[in-house]
C-alpha cells in the first residue's frame, strides 16, 4: 500500500501532522501501537506563547473547544501551574486565589479524585472549603464493582444524567461562590462542561482525576474522527517493526499486522513518543530508537541518566532522537532525507513551548510544512 | 543483562504499567457491572492467580474475547489472551450442554444439513424458541441462522476440474458458516477469484477453527481442531498454495489464538493464511484488474468486526469496496456489535449483547445505507436482527458488482 506520507505514532503530534497533511491534499496513514498519551492529558496545551490562528483553526475544526489566557490552572492535588492554551473545561485564573468559599463535590465511592488534597491546597491560598459527596441511584450499578469506578466509567453515566447532577449541586449550594468538580463530564458531547457552568449559580472549576483523562479521551476521539473525515487511514493497534532504507531515503516500513505487505511512502514522520509509548527503548546498557535506529544522545555512564531522588527532574525524560535543523531524523550521523521527527521523541522541551503538548503541536506543524514545501519543490523541478 | 529477557512472559503481562487505557475501550464493562474489566481480569488478576488459583474469578466468562483491550493497549500486553488462558487453566467446571451445542458448529452443521428445510422452519417457530429458552437457556429473542440443504464443499467438489484449469490456485478455508449455512458466500469468492484468473481449491478436510470451543470451555476439543487444521494448512503450504478465508474470526483464530491461547505452534503456516480481501487487494495493486458493472449504485456502510480490527486488515476490505465505481462509502465507528459468536445467544448475555451493539445500530440507522458490509458472519446475524438492514460480506459485494 502506498501513501504520500506515513506517520508512525498516533498521538497528538501524529494526528496534528496527519490533519495538516490531509488538509493540504496528501494521502496519509497513521500507525498507532495502541492508544496514546492523550489518555493522560491535563486538558491544557501548556504552550505559553499565544497560539497562531492556524493552530487554533486546526484544533477547533475538529470540534475541540479552546480558550486562551495568561494565568494559572488548578492541578489535581490542589497546587497551581502556569497555563495558557486550554480546553474549554479547564479554567485559567489570573492568580491562585480564585474564590472565597469553595464547595468541592465528589461522588460516593470514587477514589480517583483527590478532594481532601484539593481542599488543603485551596485553604493554603486562603479559600474556605467544604467537601460533599453525591450519592445518586444511577451510580449504584457502578458501585457494584468498586475496582472499576474510574473516570471514563463515571463519565458514561454522567453523559446521561449530568442535568440531574446540576440540580443536586444547586441544592447543596449555600453561600459558596465556587464549585470544584472532577473532570468526568462531556465524554461524548464537548458542550456539557459549558452547560454545567451555565446551570450552577457559582463559578464552576473542573479539576483533574486519575487516568484515563475524560477530556483527553474526548480530544483523542475528536482528532481521530477529524483525521478520518479528511480521508486519512488510521491503523490502530499496529506497530512499525523495521524500515527499509536505501541511500539515506526510507522506502517502506514493515508492520506487525501487515507483515509481508510493506507500507510505502514518499515521506515518513516518526512521532512515537518517548519511553512510555516505546518510541525510545532502554536496557541497562543503552537507549535506542527501535524503528529506524536513529541516533540518541545520552551520557555513557548510566548513573547520569537519572537522579536518585524520585521527585527530581529526571535527565532521561529529556532524551530524544537526534535531528538536523529541519527535523530530519539522523542515523549514524547522517540525516535521512525523507524522515522527520515530531513530538515527545524529540526529547527537548523548550521553555517557550511549556511542555509535551505544545511541543507536539508545533513540531508536527513544522514537519508537515517541511514535507509540503519539499514536495512542492520536487514537483516544480519535474 | 539477560534478566529482562528471562522474565518476559508469553502474554507480555509484566509490561502492564496499570495505565487503565484498556478499561476505556472494553465494551462489556460499559454494560455489565458483574464483569471486573480487562485490567482487573487480565494482568492485575494474573498476578494474584499466579500466587494462588483461589483468586480465579468466574466472572471472567463475561469477557467477549473481542480483543479491543489489546488493540488499545499501548504496552503490547495480550490482555484478552491472559483472560482466556486463565479460563482454560482455572475454570474446572464442565461446559453445559447448551454451550457444547453452540460451540460445535461443524458437528451441528453435519447433523442438521440433511433435514435443513425442517430445521429452519422449526427454529423460526415461537414454540421452539420458547422451549430452547426454557430448557437450554438460549435466548428466545434470537434469530437462528438458517441451514443450507447442500454444503459448499459438495458444490466446489463438483467443480474441481473446472477450477483446476486456472493457471493460478488458492486454497479456501471456508469455515462452518459457508459450508452449512450460507454457501453463496463461497460461490461469490469463487466468482471473484476466477475473474482474477485464480482457481479455488478445498483444503484436505478442514475442521471448524474452534473459536466457539475456546470461549465455551472446550479447549481440549479446540486444541484437537487446531492441530488438525495446522497439519491441513501445512499440506497446502507444501503444495505452494496460499490459503484465503472470508471470515475474519476463522483467520484470526488460526493465526493468533492457536499459539496465543491454545499454545499450538502454527509458525510454519501462520503467514500463509489471509483474508481473501487482502489477497485480492494485493493482486490489484500489482496490476490485475476487475471489471465492474457500469450501473452499480449502492450506498455501503462498513462495519469493522472486532477480530478484523485486531488483525488490522479492515483497510483491505475498505479499499476494495472504494474501488467499485458507483459506491458511496462510509466507515462506521469501530465498535463491537455485541454478539461475539455464541456469547449473545446465551440467555444471560442477551441484554448486555444488545446494549453493547446499541451505538452501532443507531449509527447504521442514521447513515441509512443500502447495504452494511462486514467480514464476519455472526456480526451479520446480529446487525440484521437488530437493525433490519441487509449485511453482506465485502466479497459478495465485489461479486455482485462484477460485470458479467
Amino acid at each position: 500500500m502506498k501513501f504520500d506520507t506515513i506517520i508512525i505514532g498516533g498521538g497528538l503530534a501524529g494526528m496534528v501532522a496527519g490533519i495538516a497533511l490531509q488538509k493540504a491534499g496528501q494521502k496519509t496513514a497513521i500507525i498507532s501501537t495502541g492508544q496514546n498519551a492523550l489518555h493522560f492529558f491535563s486538558g491544557t496545551f501548556e504552550s505559553l506563547q499565544e497560539p497562531t490562528p492556524r493552530i487554533k483553526e486546526l484544533i477547533e475544526e475538529a470540534g475541540i473547544r479552546l480558550h486562551y489566557g495568561q494565568g494559572v490552572r488548578l492541578m489535581p492535588m490542589g497546587t497551581f501551574q502556569p497555563s495558557a492554551l486550554c480546553l474549554e473545561d479547564v479554567d485559567i485564573f489570573p492568580d491562585a486565589h480564585f474564590g472565597r468559599r469553595v464547595l468541592i463535590v465528589n461522588f460516593m465511592g470514587y477514589h480517583d479524585f483527590f478532594s481532601s488534597f484539593l481542599s488543603e491546597g485551596l485553604e493554603k491560598q486562603g479559600m474556605e472549603c467544604r467537601i460533599r459527596f453525591l450519592n445518586l441511584p444511577e451510580m449504584e450499578q457502578l458501585l457494584q464493582s468498586p475496582s472499576e469506578m474510574r473516570s471514563v466509567q463515571i463519565a458514561r453515566t454522567m453523559d446521561r444524567i449530568w442535568e440531574k447532577v446540576v440540580q443536586e449541586i444547586r441544592v447543596l449550594l449555600k453561600d459558596d461562590d465556587t464549585v470544584v468538580l472532577p473532570q468526568v463530564f462531556g465524554l461524548k458531547d464537548p458542550s456539557v462542561p459549558g452547560r454545567i457552568r451555565q446551570g450552577i449559580p457559582a463559578k464552576v472549576v473542573f479539576a483533574g482525576t486519575l487516568p484515563p483523562s475524560v477530556p483527553g479521551v474526548r480530544t483523542q476521539m475528536q482528532l481521530r474522527k477529524r483525521y478520518e473525515v479528511l480521508g486519512g487511514t488510521y491503523l490502530m493497534g499496529d506497530e512499525a517493526l523495521e524500515a527499509h532504507v536505501h541511500n539515506g531515503m526510507v522506502h517502506s516500513i514493515v508492520t506487525r499486522n501487515l507483515d509481508s505487505h510493506y507500507l510505502e511512502a514518499d515521506n515518513f514522520v516518526l512521532s512515537t513518543g518517548s519511553f512510555f509509548s516505546k518510541g525510545l527503548r532502554s536496557n541497562p546498557e543503552r537507549i535506542w530508537e527501535p524503528v529506524f535506529g536513529l541516533d540518541v544522545e545520552y551520557p555513557e555512564d548510566r548513573n547520569g541518566w537519572y537522579s536518585p531522588s524520585f521527585a527530581d527532574d529526571q535527565p532521561y525524560m529529556g532524551y530524544g532522537v537526534k535531528t538536523d535543523a529541519r527535523l530530519h531524523g539522523v542515523a549514524d550521523g547522517e540525516p535521512l532525507k525523507n524522515l522527520y521527527a515530531a513530538g515527545s521523541i524529540l526529547g527537548v522541551t523548550h521553555p517557550e513551548l511549556g511542555s509535551a503538548a505544545g511541543l507536539a503541536i508545533r513540531s508536527a506543524l513544522a514537519v508537515a510544512d517541511a514535507i509540503l514545501c519539499h514536495s512542492e519543490r520536487s514537483e516544480e523541478s519535474n | 543483562m539477560k534478566l529482562q529477557e528471562y522474565t518476559q512472559s508469553r502474554a507480555n503481562f509484566e509490561e502492564c504499567m496499570k495505565c487503565t487505557v484498556c478499561t476505556a475501550y472494553c465494551p462489556v464493562l460499559q454494560v455489565n457491572p458483574l464483569y471486573p474489566g480487562p485490567k482487573q481480569a487480565g494482568p492485575d488478576g494474573e498476578r494474584l492467580r499466579l500466587k494462588d488459583p483461589y483468586f480465579f474469578n468466574y466472572a471472567l466468562k463475561y469477557c467477549l474475547n473481542c480483543k479491543r483491550c489489546e488493540v488499545a493497549c499501548p504496552s503490547g500486553v495480550h490482555v484478552a489472551d491472559l483472560i482466556q488462558t486463565a479460563r482454560i487453566k482455572y475454570d474446572k467446571s464442565n461446559p453445559k450442554l447448551r454451550d457444547r451445542i453452540l460451540a460445535s458448529t461443524d458437528f451441528m452443521g453435519k447433523m442438521v444439513r440433511p433435514v435443513a428445510p425442517i430445521a429452519n422452519v422449526a427454529t423460526g417457530l415461537g414454540i421452539t424458541k420458547t422451549v430452547l429458552d426454557a430448557t437450554l437457556k438460549i435466548d428466545h429473542r434470537r434469530q437462528f441462522p438458517a441451514y443450507s440443504g447442500r454444503s459448499f464443499e459438495g458444490w466446489l467438489k463438483r467443480r474441481a476440474k473446472e477450477q483446476a484449469a486456472f493457471p493460478e490456485q488458492v486454497a479456501y478455508f471456508h469455515g462452518c458458516y459457508v459450508n452449512y449455512n450460507y454457501p453463496q458466500l463461497g460461490k461469490d469468492l469463487v466468482k471473484v477469484m476466477n475473474a482474477l484468473g485464480i482457481g479455488v481449491q478445498l483444503l484436505d478436510k478442514e475442521k471448524c477453527c474452534g473459536i466457539a470451543m475456546i470461549t465455551n470451555g472446550m479447549s481440549k476439543e479446540a486444541t484437537k481442531h487446531a492441530n488438525h487444521n495446522v497439519a491441513v494448512l501445512q499440506k497446502a503450504v507444501d503444495a505452494g498454495l496460499k490459503v484465503v478465508t472470508t471470515s475474519s474470526t476463522c483467520v484470526f483464530t488460526i493465526r493468533d489464538e492457536y499459539p496465543g491461547v491454545l499454545g499450538v505452534d502454527n509458525a510454519a503456516v501462520h503467514d500463509a493464511i489471509f483474508m481473501a480481501t487482502r489477497l485480492i487487494y494485493e493482486k490489484l495493486e500489482k496490476g490485475a484488474t476487475l471489471k465492474f458493472k457500469a450501473d452499480y449504485h449502492k450506498k455501503i456502510a462498513y462495519h469493522t468486526p472486532c477480530h478484523m480490527e485486531k488483525l488490522g486488515w479492515g483497510v483491505f476490505s475498505e479499499n476494495l469496496m472504494r474501488m467499485i465505481p458507483g459506491v458511496e462509502f462510509t466507515v462506521l465507528d469501530s465498535a463491537c456489535c455485541g454478539i461475539a459468536g455464541t456469547y449473545g445467544f446465551k440467555k444471560e448475555n442477551y441484554e448486555a449483547s444488545q446494549a453493547i451493539g446499541a451505538p452501532l445500530f443507531a449509527q447504521i440507522q442514521s447513515v441509512n445505507p443500502d447495504i452494511v458490509a462486514c467480514d464476519c458472519e455472526t456480526c451479520k446475524w446480529q446487525i440484521e436482527m437488530s437493525t433490519g438492514y441487509k449485511v453482506m460480506n465485502p466479497i459478495s459485494i465485489l461479486a455482485e458488482a462484477l460485470a458479467d
